[in-house]
């Protein structure tokens, strides 16, 4: 994957497919610990114990259990490449906990990249869920919550085009003023 | 800055079109979202899609997919008229969506060239 973004876009959706209701995002960009950190929370259904050793294996995959798969050996294969690793915690029945980093000035890390394409991505095509995205850079820090738009929205989708427009917008904003001019 | 005010007047006049948007009998635009097709492009494609319906103010709903085993020909989307054959769309580049929506989810006529598969409805 070309952009970390990606990579976000892509476990979230096993997120989706474990049937979770809630799913946060947090990414952490410390520039002076060298240091970027990507969270997944959900509270999906869990992964299973045995189950929790092989889901980055890719050999190991089951096509008709759709929580594991490429998706995370990629990103966990992306992170061992950038002086870091990808971890995951889940009890079943409760959620899965993956939380990735990186040495954040690796030649090798991709860039965040799109992350607000990631996002209306995932409320365009599941607006169902209530999603929290919360990125820090450094000492700066942004926000979303899906249900605090809900609530405004009252009974208009949140994946109304015009609305999708709207958050667009304001994410494109928000990430402007967290980088305060540097670039990603 | 973006206000949630500016929020609320959207909703406002959204409610005023809703009530003439019909909800039964939609077109329906399916995308790959497994790894294969994010890998190969589907957010872009997503988007390309989103900016069409909304410059052409088209009543479309967008869902996806997981990996349905062509992941070659990924990025991949589905048109899905009412009432009628599924089209499944391949290799997909973002110019092609401005085609698929004119051709076939506007004039209603399959674009054979980048179609790769048909499902009947209720099939797949």
């Amino acid at each position: 994957m070309r952009e970390l973004s990606l990579h976000i876009l892509d476990i979230i959706q096993n997120s989706i497919t474990a049937s979770a209701r809630d799913i946060e995002l947090t990414i952490i960009e410390d520039v002076k610990s060298d240091l970027f950190l990507i969270k997944v929370f959900d509270n999906g259904r869990g992964i299973r114990g045995d189950r929790l050793r092989q889901v980055t294996d890719p050999f190991v995959t089951s096509r008709t259990t759709r929580r594991v798969g490429l998706g995370l050996s990629l990103f966990q294969e992306a992170a061992r490449r950038c002086g870091g690793n990808l971890e995951i915690e889940s009890t079943t029945g409760q959620g899965t906990r993956v939380t990735a980093y990186f040495k954040y000035t690796h030649i090798d890390r991709a860039p965040l990249g799109d992350i607000q394409g990631t996002l209306i991505s995932l409320m365009a095509l599941n607006p169902e869920i209530h999603y929290r995205y919360h990125h820090i850079y450094n000492e700066n820090e942004f926000i979303l919550d899906t249900e605090d738009i809900k609530k405004i929205l009252g009974d208009i989708d949140i994946n109304q085009i015009e609305v999708l427009s709207w958050i667009r917008e304001f994410l494109d904003e928000g990430l402007e003023n967290l980088y305060g001019g540097d670039s990603k | 800055m973006k206000s949630l005010n500016e929020l609320r007047e959207l909703r406002e006049t959204l409610q005023k079109e809703m009530a003439a948007r019909n909800s039964t009998g939609k077109t329906k635009i399916i995308i790959g979202m497994g790894t294969c097709g994010i890998a190969a492009g589907a957010r872009n494609i997503l988007h390309a899609v989103l900016e069409e319906i909304e410059r052409r103010k088209l009543d479309v709903l967008v869902t996806q997919t997981g990996c349905i085993g062509m992941c070659e020909k990924e990025p991949l989307l589905d048109v899905q008229l009412p009432g009628k054959e599924r089209i499944t769309y391949g290799n997909l580049k973002e110019d092609d969506v401005k085609r698929i929506i004119v051709e076939h989810v506007i004039n209603g006529n399959i674009v054979s060239d980048l179609a790769i598969a048909r499902f009947e409805e209720g099939g797949k």
